[in-house]
């Protein structure tokens, strides 16, 4: 890979473009309206071929203006669509987009001949080409795009800081925000003709396709890793940027090491920023894949672990002669979960072993009482408020009882009155708040 | 795992020993679900998100019987009714529909769902959305015939709706719409009945034509099961209630569970413990 | 709707889906540019008779795909999956080109089409699997997981179609009509392949209408009853897969998306059945599909793909406008019907109420005087809130139905025709009054209190109820008297609160 003055100007186009869609694309996702990133993206298409046509030129302004025009236009049909036409939203959406890229297209093939636009050129952008056409100006020589770019991300930073709790409003509760009086639909459409003018200034660098990919993916990855607005935006810009050098660089070098030659910059921003997307998802703290399984894996663990001990203490209970001794037949021998949590136990010394006889520990016992506890009080309250049969008291409290923390234990308590036994006559174990009140239940009133 | 066995005499002392609890503890002899009950539900908790939503319902719905279900909003009477169709999964419990799961018995079973769950747009008329009734007899593949599309129109006929057979369904009043749907349930001839709401939103004349429809259904005797929450009429309409509200809080004959008292465990806001222990759960099941 | 409408709207779309597109195209060509002329007639003629075979290939391709479009769109439109096809059909791309690899890899041309389709079948499922995923594994919405796969599925496309440039430059060039299409180019076996796959969709689309039906109307209840819900969408997808798969030759990936969405939108404008929706959705479908071929043989630089689509639009927007169930002018026109309606009800009603109120009626031959009592255009106009324009307007219209006559002194009076219709009318809204006193705690809210057929709304048994309950009292009345004052405006807007929506503000 030889990196030259080329590269780190595609770089930092690709950069900028992708930190000004990531921005404004917060607010797709969150209103639930990513797809009219992809309509809008699609939609300029007239916008910008009217533009050309009518200025014969890649003139910066007439693009802008055409494109906002044709985002507006888009916004403004899908809802009349949805309203009087009574078609559902996504579909007059649809509708909306398609027509109007069909004329785009046809418009530019008949002013090809004019102007040097392709269809190709619209959706794959022409990142390479950025660093030849450079501009002037405050005696700073930059890419025409890099000046553009610049000046977009700045417009859509100051307008996400100047409005900043006015869109966190409209995009949390939209009624909630208009009765306070800010008008969401003006705040739609305001975000819409941004999105249209990102769009735009992205588009002859970049291409539609990342345009559409840096509105929704970004945004989206931000969204699985935080729960606070301010942070969503700013990871949102951070995964782009992040995207963008990548993308940049495996465009470079990935296809070599398969033995082809190099290959589109956008399309690999976008397979970075999916790609990154996918790890997200699946290793994101709280949200991601791994995690909720491997949350559920430790709950199903510490469910069979309290199984054990409550069983163990049971045991405890009702054998009169040799205590705390248990086959390990008691047990489900075949589950694994089981297994694992009795292997656990005893590592962490709250049950002993000897010769498949399982034991509690003093530990163990502390934490088996506590269990059994919960589990007692449970039925009890069960008993007093449900309609059910005595007999199925059991499952529900096996159920509960792993999830009822000491305060509920002590409300329970309170709310029946300082009961004693459960609806089975059972002694509810007392709570052992110290080490020394942990003793044999069976001199402790196991006998109820 | 180990059942903790009942035994009756430490039972009534337990009880006895609590003043706050007088009520009798009915001891399971093993015939509490009769074979030929219609509807019986056991020990079914459903969560969403792992946060449970109904707690340890059970009971048993007597054959032809009119049962009301009533309990305040968030009660779960539709997640009950949905969860027994198993529209939704179950986190514990079994249902079993004439001593048989639902599965095997679904022609038995007819379901009205709440009037808002559909998209009333839809390009059908009322003798369509009747005959849906019968798509599951129909079979696979095969056409809706005229001897079909006739016992559809006598479904509409006893809804009193003959007359609007051919109009789209959005130009119906609520109304009329509700009776659409109970004459879906009435053509399938089930011997079970589930119903959401079918009195929301519903004018005065189509109430009562509907509850004359439910009375004659359980007069022919089939079992019906209505989600309902106008207090007012429970009394003249249903013959057994289910007091609902996250659990059972009564089941029974009208006259004798249908009492302030009752009432007022199912309406007096939630239990705060059965509250916290829900969230605990799903607060768990997340991090 | 019977049948025979159904087809004569399928060919009104038909015919003027074609001189339709002419104009557009010529607007088109008027924007500027003169290095293409239209065609001539000549050709026009040649290709309208199907004279080339090329031009019937074209056609009876991208009509059968244009067909199994509008039948399976309207299955998506209607489970409400609008923009999953979009997504799918971009979701495409990365498998087209790694077909073209793999295919080059194992010597081939790369370019043979039933592998580039295989191919890209199965990154359409792939992306199925991953808005099913990303749906069902994390917060995020549907509309963010269609974004998220329809974009970086494409860019991966995109990527990998630019190895392909680089690494065969020429043969990779037919890639690229995947993208926009190029129906030029269409073989004929390509066409029989369209053709049978749109087979293949209309014929499961037809064995499973009711299947499909249930399932799209209410997916609850088809659960509840056993049907296999999750299956039924799998096929509905698997299908809408297909029919995109094949389109992309002919209209090129990014406007398959039109052809699934516009015509069964389009369709839902002229009938309120599914099954005639279908069949006009399809028909739109294959006009488009027709007069987009028609076009490309015409104009062959032109994207024949748009074409289609913007034909397709240009139907769409007629049937918003003009659809005979529910486009906006046929919707105006109802509303402006029914409030002409009212206000001459109106009319009708406060002049037999005049006649009741300005003289003591005899038992016995009541429609004489009816009939002879007059009003002043001033007494009318207070009579009830309208404005004197609309009241002129509607005794106008009065008149004219002969229903109300103007006498020499600037007062109106009431024909026997309009005699009898006034009595019509005052017995429904005075039945409707009691209804609304005696029964109903719930004002019903969709009924037009207009409506001719009282007793279908009520039941006759509740007509002969409320006939007995007040009229009966007042024998000598066909009509039975008012329930409250008739010239009292507080009475009047005692009435209006229980007045239905539909044109009540007209009525006030």
């Amino acid at each position: 890979m030889d990196w030259t003055s080329l590269d780190t100007w595609i770089v930092i186009t690709g950069v900028l473009s992708a930190m000004s869609c990531a921005l404004v694309g917060n607010f797709l996702v969150l209103r639930k309206m990513s797809m009219m990133g992809d309509a809008i993206s699609h939609a300029v298409l007239p916008g910008l071929a009217i533009a050309f046509l009518i200025s014969s030129s890649r003139g910066s302004i007439t693009m802008f203006i055409g494109a906002a025009i044709a985002g507006l236009i888009t916004a403004l049909f899908t809802q009349w669509i949805h309203k009087f036409g009574k078609v559902e939203e996504s579909a007059a959406m649809g509708v909306t987009f398609t027509a109007l890229f069909a004329i785009g297209l046809i418009l530019i093939v008949r002013g090809a001949d004019k102007v040097d636009l392709d269809p190709g050129c619209v959706l794959y952008g022409a990142i390479e080409l950025v660093p030849l056409d450079t501009i002037t100006f405050l005696s700073l020589t930059l890419p025409r795009a890099v000046w553009i770019l610049g000046s977009v991300m700045l417009i859509n930073i100051l307008f996400t800081l100047v409005l900043y709790k006015e869109l966190r409003l409209t995009c949390f509760d939209p009624a909630l925000a208009t009765t306070l009086g800010i008008n969401a639909n003006v705040m739609h459409y305001v975000t819409m003709t941004l999105v249209a003018i990102t769009t735009v200034a992205s588009f002859e660098s970049v291409g539609s396709i990342l345009v559409i990919a840096m509105l929704i993916v970004p945004a989206s990855a931000a969204h699985l890793l935080t729960n606070r607005y301010g942070l969503m935006l700013a990871m949102s810009m951070i995964f782009a940027a992040v995207s963008a050098v990548l993308g940049h660089i495996s465009a470079i070098t990935v296809p070599t090491w398969l033995g082809f030659a190099d290959t589109s910059t956008a399309g690999m921003i976008a397979v970075v920023a999916g790609l990154l997307f996918t790890c997200t998802m699946f290793f994101a703290p709280h949200q991601g894949i791994l995690s909720k399984v491997w949350h559920r894996l430790r709950l199903s663990l510490r469910i069979a672990s309290e199984d054990i001990l409550g069983k163990l203490y049971r045991l405890e209970e009702s054998t009169s002669d040799q205590p705390t001794l248990a086959q390990s037949a008691v047990f489900p021998a075949n589950k694994w979960i089981s297994r694992l949590a009795r292997a656990d136990l005893a590592r962490t010394r709250k049950i002993t072993r000897e010769n498949n006889t399982y034991r509690l520990t003093e530990q163990g016992r502390f934490l088996a009482m506590q269990l059994v506890r919960s589990h007692r009080l449970w039925e009890t309250y069960v008993a007093k408020h449900f309609d059910l049969e005595v007999d199925h008291l059991h499952d529900s409290a096996e159920r509960t009882e792993h999830y009822i923390t000491q305060t509920m234990q002590q409300d329970m308590i309170e709310e029946l009155s300082h009961v004693k036994t459960d609806p089975h006559g059972k002694k509810i174990p007392d709570q052992p708040s110290s080490e020394d009140s942990i003793v044999d239940p069976k001199q402790k009133g196991g006998q109820a | 795992m180990n059942s903790e066995p009942a035994d009756p005499a430490t039972i009534s002392d337990a009880v006895s020993a609590d003043p706050k609890a007088p009520r009798p503890v009915r001891v399971a002899t093993g015939d509490e679900h009769p074979v030929t009950s219609p509807l019986s539900v056991h020990d079914m908790t459903v969560a969403y998100h792992r946060k449970p939503v109904l707690w340890d319902v059970d009971f048993d719905a007597p054959a032809g019987s009119l049962i009301g279900m009533i309990g305040p909003n968030g009660a779960g009477k539709s997640t009950l009714l949905k969860a027994a169709l198993d529209l939704i999964p179950k986190a514990s419990g079994r249902v079993m529909v004439f001593g048989k799961p639902y599965r095997q018995q679904r022609h038995l079973v007819g379901y009205v769902p709440q009037r808002e769950s559909v998209d009333w747009d839809f390009p059908v008329n009322a003798l369509d959305v009747v005959a849906m009734g019968l798509y599951r007899r129909i079979g696979w593949c095969r056409m809706v015939s005229r001897r079909h599309k006739q016992s559809a129109m006598q479904a509409l006929e006893q809804v009193g709706m003959a007359d609007f057979a051919k109009r789209q369904i959005s130009q119906l009043s609520g109304g009329q719409q509700q009776r659409v749907f109970l004459a879906r349930a009435l053509v399938q001839d089930a011997s079970l009945y589930l119903m959401d709401e079918p009195f929301a939103g519903v004018d005065a004349s189509t109430e009562t034509a509907i509850v004359n429809i439910l009375q004659t259904l359980r007069t022919a005797g089939k079992t019906v099961l209505v989600v309902h929450h106008d207090l007012h009429t429970v009394r003249d309409y249903f013959d057994q209630v289910i007091l609902l509200n996250m659990r059972i809080v009564a089941h029974g004959p009208t006259d004798e569970i249908f009492t302030p008292d009752n009432l007022k465990k199912t309406y007096g806001g939630r239990l705060t413990l059965l509250d916290r222990a829900a969230h605990a759960i799903a607060r768990q099941g997340e991090t | 709707m019977p049948r025979p409408r159904i087809f004569l709207c399928l060919l009104t779309l038909t015919l003027f889906a074609w001189p339709s597109s002419v104009v557009m195209a010529s607007d088109i060509s008027s924007i500027q540019d003169t290095s293409m002329s239209l065609p001539s007639w000549d050709m026009l003629l040649r290709v309208l008779l199907l004279k080339d075979y090329n031009t019937r290939v074209v056609m009876f391709g991208t009509m059968s795909l244009g067909l199994a479009a509008g039948v399976i769109g309207t299955m998506m439109l209607l489970r409400k999956r609008a923009l999953m096809g979009d997504a799918l059909s971009h979701a495409t791309l990365p498998g087209i080109g790694l077909a073209f690899i793999v295919m080059v890899q194992f010597g081939g041309t790369g370019k043979y089409l039933p592998g580039l389709l295989l191919g890209a079948s199965l990154s359409g499922a792939l992306g199925l699997a991953c808005i099913m995923t990303i749906r069902r594994w994390t917060r995020l919405k549907e509309d963010a997981a269609l974004g998220i796969v329809l974009s970086v599925f494409f860019g991966l496309g995109v990527a990998i179609l630019g190895i392909i440039q680089k690494m065969q430059t020429g043969q990779a060039s037919g890639l690229q009509s995947f993208i926009y299409g190029k129906t030029a180019a269409m073989l004929a076996q390509d066409a029989k392949m369209i053709a049978v796959v749109a087979l293949f969709t209309v014929g499961i689309c037809g064995l499973m209408f009711k299947e499909l039906k249930l399932l799209c109307f209410d997916a609850t209840y088809a659960q509840s009853q056993g049907w296999p819900i999750l299956r039924l969408d799998a096929i509905i997808m698997a299908l809408i897969i297909i029919v995109t798969v094949i389109g992309l030759q002919a209209v090129g990936l990014i406007l398959m998306i039109a052809l699934l969405v516009i015509p069964p939108a389009a369709a839902r404008f002229w009938t309120e059945r599914l099954f005639p929706m279908i069949l006009i959705s399809a028909g739109i479908g294959a006009a488009s599909g027709f007069a987009g071929a028609a076009f490309s043989a015409l104009l062959p630089r032109l994207p024949a793909g748009a074409i289609i689509v913007v034909v397709a639009s240009f139907i769409f927007a007629m049937s918003l406008l003009f659809g005979t169930a529910r486009g906006i002018v046929h919707r105006l026109i109802d509303h402006t019907n029914l409030s002409r309606k009212v206000a001459q009800q109106n009319l009708l009603r406060a002049l037999y109420e005049r006649s009741e109120g300005s003289r003591s009626l005899s038992k016995q031959n009541l429609s004489p005087i009816a009939s002879a009592t007059s009003s002043s255009f001033k007494r009318l106009l207070i009579a009830r809130s309208w404005s004197p324009r609309k009241l002129r307007r509607t005794i106008r219209h009065a008149i004219s139905q002969q229903l109300v006559r103007s006498r020499q002194d600037n007062r109106y009076s009431l024909t026997r025709n309009g005699l009898a219709e006034a009595r019509r009318v005052v017995r429904n809204h005075r039945l409707w009054e009691l209804y609304l006193i005696h029964h109903a705690d719930i004002a019903p809210s969709h009924v037009d209190r207009g409506a001719d057929e009282l007793e279908h709304i009520l039941g006759p048994s509740m007509v002969d109820e409320l006939l007995g309950l007040l009229a009966v009292k007042h024998p000598e009345l066909a009509v039975p008297p008012s329930p409250h004052a008739i010239n009292s405006r507080s009475a009047i807007g005692i009435a209006g609160k229980y007045r239905p929506k539909t044109g009540s503000s007209k009525r006030t």
